[in-house]
């Protein structure tokens, strides 16, 4: 599909920055195809030259043949709420196919990896979603690839911004950034009383998620660092509650960081916003009480159960 | 100490509202230095985390489906829709929707929405058509807002409803993580003690959603037709 989408972007001379894009597409495309048998020093040269041509601009918008919104109101009288059904289709198919496709074994090897199962049932649900509205819709035949092209331009290269933090968590992993934070954290904080404990482990979490991104990097190093110690061992606190009021705590975190791409940045490509933290400002006044909220709940039950 | 200097660089990288991707590259740069790595095995590290986490990208497969269907007037229909029924304002339909999103998940049904799979095809459209139906002239502004809040009802509601599904990755690594520690929780209990902050989720988004309604109406008389 990204191969496709590079070879549309490139043909279209009326896209001001069509090499750019296709060159983006393009190198995504062959990550996608070959990337687990160019080798890891190769993959690092293809990251590179992604990040260097979204860093310099050199992506832009184009604007694919696509419908008027006036041609759209009279199909949508036309189709009426059947328009729905492509659309509810996937996660139909989606999750039938996590229940099932993980379960169906033959002479005792299951047929794809159950760890796949719900991933590629997604899939699965895209593709049929798309069989059924191109039969049904007939569209022209490369109408999926230009719209696809249209929305895909729209999120530019907050596409793979989701994907690169992952890889970052990894190089942080490797450096050791993590236990850094968590030193910082244990040495800093008032750890005296059971309320400092539980604030200073609720709050560490959020902090830490707001930097890493994500609440599983900031989990780990936090629950060895304060909670087990001081929640569990020296207050005796009740490890389960601890844990899962803990993870939530962090989920606050997660909602007020751009380095959540996925949550944050890329719905307000998505959603055409031109302000790509407008998501996280309508966020925060949630996250904040929550986070509060959360300490006190935490206070409350985990010395008593 | 040095690995922080990582975090001082996206810190100031995003402050700074430098291309994320190349506040990112640099900071990992700046995180190998300092474990004392060389250039080409940063290099290497980041090709092969980039490379494992490809399935993350994966989401991106649904778009020529909701363009196409969006090209026979799937947004309009869903405005339409939503206009009919007079109950309808955008505070309350998003609020139904975080509801429901909170419970799917909460089934382990995560992946049922999403941002590119309901928010942009039907939520938001949904939420705009409402605010149309309701208050008339509907500006740039006043749509923008609406639209940041359907993206945040996904959010909210995936988040503090997953966790109170058994099976999920969350409920598995902290149950990993406990038993590293020396403690053997059940994954129940887990989800269990996830339920209390999901409801408090639930009532102060929902309350948030009802000031909406409130704050586009105020502006809907501000800036008048």
């Amino acid at each position: 599909m990204f191969a496709g989408i590079a070879a549309r972007s490139l043909r279209d001379r009326s896209a001001p920055k069509r090499f750019g894009n296709a060159a983006f597409w393009g190198l995504l495309a062959v990550s996608f195809l070959f990337g687990s048998m160019i080798g890891d020093v190769a993959n690092g040269l293809l990251v590179l030259a992604l990040v260097l041509l979204a860093g310099t601009g050199a992506l832009g918008r184009s604007a694919p043949q696509t419908t008027s919104p006036r041609e759209r109101e009279i199909r949508a009288n036309a189709h009426g709420s059947s328009i729905f059904i492509p659309a509810l289709l996937i996660p139909a198919v989606a999750i039938t196919g996590s229940v099932t496709l993980g379960r169906i074994s033959i002479g005792g090897t299951h047929l794809v990896d159950p760890q796949q199962a719900t991933l590629l049932s997604l899939v699965l649900g895209f593709v049929t979603a798309l069989i059924v509205a191109m039969v049904w819709l007939r569209p022209p035949a490369l109408a999926p690839l230009e719209e696809g092209r249209r929305l895909l331009d729209t999120i530019g290269w907050a596409a793979i911004l989701p994907q690169m933090l992952a890889a970052l968590g990894a190089v942080f992993a490797l450096s050791g950034v993590g236990t850094a934070v968590g030193r910082i954290a244990t040495t800093w904080l008032p750890l005296g009383e059971p309320f400092g404990a539980v604030a200073a482990y609720c709050i560490g979490m959020a902090v830490f998620t707001l930097i890493m991104g994500n609440a599983f990097a900031a989990f780990p190093v936090m629950t060895a660092a304060i909670g087990v110690p001081l929640i569990v061992h020296k207050f005796g606190g009740d490890p389960a509650i601890m844990g899962a009021i803990g993870m939530l705590s962090g989920y606050c975190g997660t909602l007020a960081t751009p380095m959540a791409a996925n949550f944050n940045i890329v719905p307000a490509a998505l959603l055409e916003l031109p302000d790509r933290n407008a998501v996280i400002k309508v966020q925060i006044p949630t996250a904040i009480p929550l986070l509060v909220a959360n300490i006190l709940l935490m206070y409350f039950l985990v010395f008593r159960f | 100490m040095w690995p922080l200097l990582a975090i001082a660089v996206l810190v100031i990288g995003f402050a700074a509202g430098l291309n994320p991707l190349l506040v990112v590259i640099a900071s990992a740069l700046a995180a190998g230095i300092a474990a004392g790595l060389s250039p080409l095995h940063i290099l290497a590290a980041l090709g092969k985390a980039y490379n494992d986490n490809r399935y993350i990208s994966i989401v991106w497969l649904v778009l020529p489906v909701i363009g196409l269907l969006e090209r026979d007037g799937l947004q309009e229909r869903a405005r339409m829709l939503i206009a009919r029924v007079s109950a309808a304002t955008p505070g309350r339909l998003l609020l139904i929707y975080l509801g429901l999103r909170q419970i799917t998940a909460a089934m382990g049904l995560t992946s049922l929405c999403g941002q590119a799979q309901t928010v942009r095809p039907l939520v938001a459209p949904m939420a705009e058509g409402a605010a149309e139906a309701r208050l008339g002239a509907v500006s740039e502004r006043m749509r923008r807002i609406v639209r940041a809040y359907a993206a945040c009802a996904d959010n909210v509601g995936a988040f503090f409803g997953e966790d109170i599904f058994i099976a999920i990755s969350s409920i598995l690594l902290i149950k990993g993580v406990l038993e590293q520690n020396g403690f053997h929780v059940e994954p129940l209990r887990l989800s269990v003690w996830a339920i209390p902050t999901a409801v408090l989720a639930f009532a102060l988004q929902g309350y948030r959603f009802m000031r909406l309604d409130a704050k586009l109406k105020r502006l809907a008389a501000e800036e008048g037709p």
